[in-house]
């Protein structure tokens, strides 16, 4: 299975890079690839890991996660990440999929969230979070995001998170709006998607977490979130810090009623 | 430039608990703690980088600030363009075209000393060659041949590509010589990568 998915990999990428002779955007080449490789992802090798995991005795206090609460009651994964980032009470905070599975890893399996916190992407824990959130987002599929905005602390993190995607700094003077603030616009071959419109937003934060083809490797929205902040040129945002969770929110709320379609599969 | 000195605003933090929807102001003063307190130093991407400008501030919401305002920025940003130290506006565009390729450069992993690119084709399209262009910026596609080499046309190209906000306080394009991004060498291959009637971007 692994090696037949890793040659689809390589037959993909031949694909994107024989597109770049035509100027026509990367989603026509995805959508190739798409059909290609059915209705398979190799995102579902981290989602089989995942399901492992979640049921592994890990930590100092070698439990499993079945009893993590994901907002939906205890151990159900079923239709939680479609619902995420969410108010919880037991922590008082809202938390994207991401944050709360560090609440689980540390109450549940007393693994300290530093570890991934101050970890590096595909390494380490965060690793071990890849496939946790591949697990959990795959048991959204289908769905409709359906984001609970009636919280206060919701409502809150929405209007800091529309403050953080304005927020222009840093030696290019970008902002998230800068590359994603208007409709059908590319940078190089890479359609952006309109992430200020309710359409934009459900292509975007629908598809992500993602397999990415063109360095096959699974991404949360944590990591894309990331990646996207070192274009924008900014200092490095800390791991499930604030910002990351407003920005989650400001998406998810434009995005809600649209399709989960993760894990997704990118460029 | 100079920075603008965020306070900080620890008190506010300390009473701002949600008993009642919080004013614009305090989303404001929050917002402001948030892109402080959320963000760590890597290799050159220092913690400062999240400090604001004044215009930076000023175009850092949905709605273009006010006329007036907009003026003001651009008159102030007019003042910080070089014009060539030796009168000369023209490098190699061959060099040029390198420049605008490479979208290298200010991220957490580069090298401090690393040349940078002026990632032009992000955002340009520029050459009758080069088909993987972005569109955030207009086409500039036989931009020396449409447009003349006038005196007028060259120094506002120098400009703009200098300090694009000097024309356009909220531009989204970078102020490749004020924030040195590009040394004043690069930006004259960039110009003749524009205006040389050999440049790919002209000739076809
Ligand atoms: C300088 C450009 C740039 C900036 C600034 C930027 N992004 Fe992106 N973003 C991109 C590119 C390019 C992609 C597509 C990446 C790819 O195809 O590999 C992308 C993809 C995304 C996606 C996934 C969209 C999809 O349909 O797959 C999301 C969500 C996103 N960005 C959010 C943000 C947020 C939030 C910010 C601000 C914190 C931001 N971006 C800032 C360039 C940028
Ligand atoms: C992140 C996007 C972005 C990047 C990178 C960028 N530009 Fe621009 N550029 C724009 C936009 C948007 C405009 C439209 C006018 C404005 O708002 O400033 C523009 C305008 C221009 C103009 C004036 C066009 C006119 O019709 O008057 C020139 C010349 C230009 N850019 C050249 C360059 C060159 C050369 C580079 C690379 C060094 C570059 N740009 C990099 C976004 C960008």
């Amino acid at each position: 299975m692994r090696n037949a998915l890793k040659l689809v990999a390589v037959a993909v990428a031949a694909v994107v890079v024989a597109g770049t002779a035509t100027a026509q955007s990367t989603a026509d080449d995805i959508a190739k690839y798409r059909e290609m490789i059915a209705d398979g992802n190799p995102a579902e090798l981290y989602e089989m890991q995942g399901e492992e995991l979640w049921r592994t005795l890990r930590g100092p206090k070698k439990a499993t996660l079945e009893k993590c609460d994901l907002g939906m009651g205890p151990g159900v994964v079923k239709g939680a990440s479609a619902r995420m980032p969410r108010y919880f009470k037991d922590t008082g905070m809202v938390q994207d999929l991401e944050s709360r599975l560090l609440t689980c890893m540390e109450t549940l399996q007393g693994i300290d969230p530093k570890l991934v916190i101050d970890g590096k992407f595909n390494s380490g824990e965060r690793k071990t979070m890849d496939a946790l959130v591949a697990y959990v987002v795959t048991h959204s599929k289908g769905d409709a995001i359906k984001v609970d905005m009636s919280n206060p602390k919701m409502k809150e993190l929405y209007a800091l998170g529309e403050r953080a995607f304005y927020y222009r700094a840093g030696p290019m003077d970008f902002s998230c709006a800068t590359c994603h603030g208007e409709d059908d616009k590319r940078i190089r071959l890479q359609d952006l998607p309109n992430l200020t419109t309710h359409k934009g937003a459900a292509a975007g934060w629908g598809s992500w977490p993602a397999y990415r083809v063109s360095n096959s490797q699974f991404w949360t929205m944590q990591h894309r979130l990331n990646d996207c902040f070192r274009q924008q040129r900014t200092a490095e945002p800390i791991y499930a810090s604030e910002v990351t969770i407003a920005l989650s929110v400001y998406m998810a709320a434009k995005a809600n009623g649209g399709e989960v379609m993760t894990p997704g599969l990118k460029r | 430039m100079k920075m603008k000195l965020i306070v900080p605003l620890a008190l506010a933090a300390v009473f701002a608990v949600p008993v009642h929807a919080a004013s614009s102001d305090e989303l404001d003063m929050k917002a402001r703690e948030m892109m402080k307190d959320s963000f760590k130093e890597t290799g050159i991407a220092k913690k400062h980088r999240m400090l604001q400008l004044d215009f930076q501030e000023a175009c850092s919401q949905a709605k273009l600030p006010p006329t007036a305002v907009m003026k003001q920025i651009e008159a102030e940003q007019m003042k910080t363009i070089k014009w060539p130290s030796d009168g000369k506006y023209y490098g190699d565009w061959k060099e040029g075209e390198k420049i605008a390729i490479s979208g290298r450069g200010l991220t957490w992993r580069d090298k401090a000393d690393a040349e940078n690119g002026g990632g032009c084709y992000n955002c340009h399209q520029l050459s009758h060659n080069e088909i993987s262009y972005g569109t955030i910026g207009p086409s500039l596609l036989e931009y020396g041949k449409l447009r003349g080499n006038s005196d007028e046309m060259v120094k506002y190209t120098w400009g703009k590509l200098w300090n694009a906000k000097a024309y356009n306080a909220c531009s989204n394009m970078p102020r490749n010589g004020d924030a040195e991004i590009l040394t004043e060498q690069q930006i004259k291959h960039l110009m003749a990568y524009l205006f040389d009637p050999e440049s790919p971007v002209n000739k076809r």
